[in-house]
């Protein structure tokens, strides 16, 4: 469980995130939505450690972020998986080499048992035939999917995806949504996605909260969003005309 | 403001060296980069050392014979002359100048697209240092391979004297008596000692422009350019202290 206590984080004198309280849950998938700038990224960063934060507290079951040492915090983040927006594969190297990079620097793993686990992790997001392959040659899709399978090559037990559905298409991205929440299960995992796709919100969202300028403005799961009358919501939500829709064949 | 600016960035640039200088999480893997690195920085770089320095040898020897048109200086002067142009001056300083710019602007930019593409970042969120990771293999790769460089431009520099000489400047055998005159092997001693600095200061000045790039391909592009224009002028400040210190 990850628990957030009031996080304040500034850029200059432009203050992103402004106190922000939040839970996510083991074995879930915890969604952060809100509208493009209203901090989400920032949030996201700030909870592996990639943004310092001002003020507020970050804890990772029970132990604060803030009081690890170098040390500590490294072994923490071997627990770590991220999905990057920009998938941020190493462009270098090949596929097989992305999916064991973090098994060769800090696994001890014979090469052999990294190449299973390479395999292992690219079946199960269903390519398993790319592993001599590099970055540049798969599309934006099959990129996603192995930045999926590298940020499970260690077994993580926090995975983080920053707008994993930006970019595909309607039904690819419903791929990658199931994806995320068949591994969570699996893997028993706790998984933090940050969204704007409603998709996802409605498919995937075990728990949600909603961010608005810099601030949590909402929380509940995927069922009570479609109910909620909070207008910050319905603004967000019912902004597309499908959506407008769906609401008034409900009412 | 301007002065405070630089101060900040050299602040910044000895954080990054700290950081850069940490233990390696898994030393096959730095050896691995450090390898791939070498190839990278080091042996790539042959060919256009190759050709500088034979040629600029050649015109040394040929500008040299030039000014030295007097028939009461022996002509093997020349050659000693272009023998102590080159070992005390073109091959540690202007070499290194010519790797600046080629090595800089390779190190920044790759290391800058690393940031914006978040590949710096996954590399932080996996738990590896990634200033350590990605620059001190460099470091330790040009450092090694710099003084190979730079005593191979000596020999090429000579060789290009020679072919010059062959060309009509000079006798060859005062060519050959010329660069075996008053050689002082320190000069060579201190050449070395001036690139192993001069390498130090390459990889580290580009790898912290391209460590700190922020925003996209534009920042990129101005920060290999500021790579370039500081490590340049580092070896040049560098070039006269050492002197200094070691010649004078």
């Amino acid at each position: 469980m990850i628990a957030v206590k009031q996080i304040h984080k500034s850029f200059g004198e432009h203050q992103v995130l402004k106190g922000i309280d939040a839970t996510f849950y083991h074995g879930k998938t915890n969604l952060i939505i809100g509208q493009s700038g209203s901090g989400k990224t920032v949030f996201l960063k700030s909870l592996v450690g990639l943004h310092e934060i001002d003020q507020g507290e970050i804890e990772y079951n029970g132990q604060a972020l803030g009081s690890l040492n170098t040390k500590e915090r490294k072994s923490l983040r071997t627990e770590m998986g991220m999905v990057f927006q920009g998938n941020a594969l190493f462009d270098s190297l090949t596929i097989e080499e992305n999916v064991t990079f973090a098994l060769s620097m800090f696994s001890g793993m014979s090469v052999s048992e990294k190449r299973d686990r390479a395999q292992f992790c690219l079946e199960r997001v269903n390519l398993p035939n790319v592993g001599s392959k590099f970055p540049s040659e798969l599309s934006g899709g099959m990129q996603k999917r192995v930045a999926i399978a590298r940020a499970i090559s260690m077994n993580p037990k926090y995975l983080f995806c920053d707008e994993p559905n930006s970019g595909l298409d309607p039904k690819t991205a419903i791929v990658i949504d199931k994806l995320l929440q068949e591994i969570t299960e699996e893997f028993g995992m706790t998984t933090v996605i940050n969204t704007h796709d409603m998709n996802s919100v409605i498919e995937i969202g075990d728990h949600i909260i909603f961010i608005k300028e810099g601030k949590k403005a909402w929380q509940g799961t995927g069922e009570d969003i479609l109910d909620t009358e909070s207008p910050e919501i319905v603004d967000f939500v019912y902004s597309s005309e499908l959506f407008k829709r769906i609401r008034r064949n409900k009412a | 403001m301007l002065f405070q600016k630089w101060i900040l960035s050299l602040g910044r640039y000895m954080q990054l060296l700290g950081r850069t200088f940490r233990k390696p999480e898994n030393f096959r893997m730095y050896y691995r980069a450090f390898m791939s690195d070498l190839e990278l920085l080091g042996l790539n770089s042959l060919g256009i050392v190759s050709v500088i320095s034979i040629f600029v040898g050649a015109v040394v020897t040929i500008q040299t014979a030039f000014n030295l048109d007097d028939p009461l200086v022996p002509d093997y002067y020349i050659a000693i002359a272009t023998r102590e142009s080159i070992i005390l001056e073109f091959s540690p300083t202007i070499i290194s100048l010519i790797l600046a710019g080629k090595v800089g602007s390779n190190i920044a930019s790759t290391l800058g697209s690393m940031r914006v593409s978040e590949q710096i970042d996954a590399l932080e969120v996996m738990g590896v240092n990634p200033a350590s990771y990605l620059i001190a293999p460099k470091i330790l790769a040009l450092v090694f391979f710099n003084p190979i460089l730079i005593m191979l431009s000596m020999f090429l520099g000579m060789i290009g004297g020679y072919l010059a000489s062959l060309g009509g400047v000079m006798s060859v055998e005062d060519f050959a008596y010329g660069l075996t005159v008053d050689f002082n092997a320190y000069h060579v001693s201190y050449a070395i000692m001036k690139t192993f600095v001069f390498a130090f200061l390459i990889v580290s000045i580009s790898g912290y422009f391209g460590f700190y790039v922020k925003g996209g391909a534009i920042e990129v592009g101005v920060n290999a350019t500021k790579a370039v224009v500081s490590s340049s002028v580092a070896i040049i400040v560098s070039n006269y202290i050492l002197t200094q210190l070691l010649l004078v």
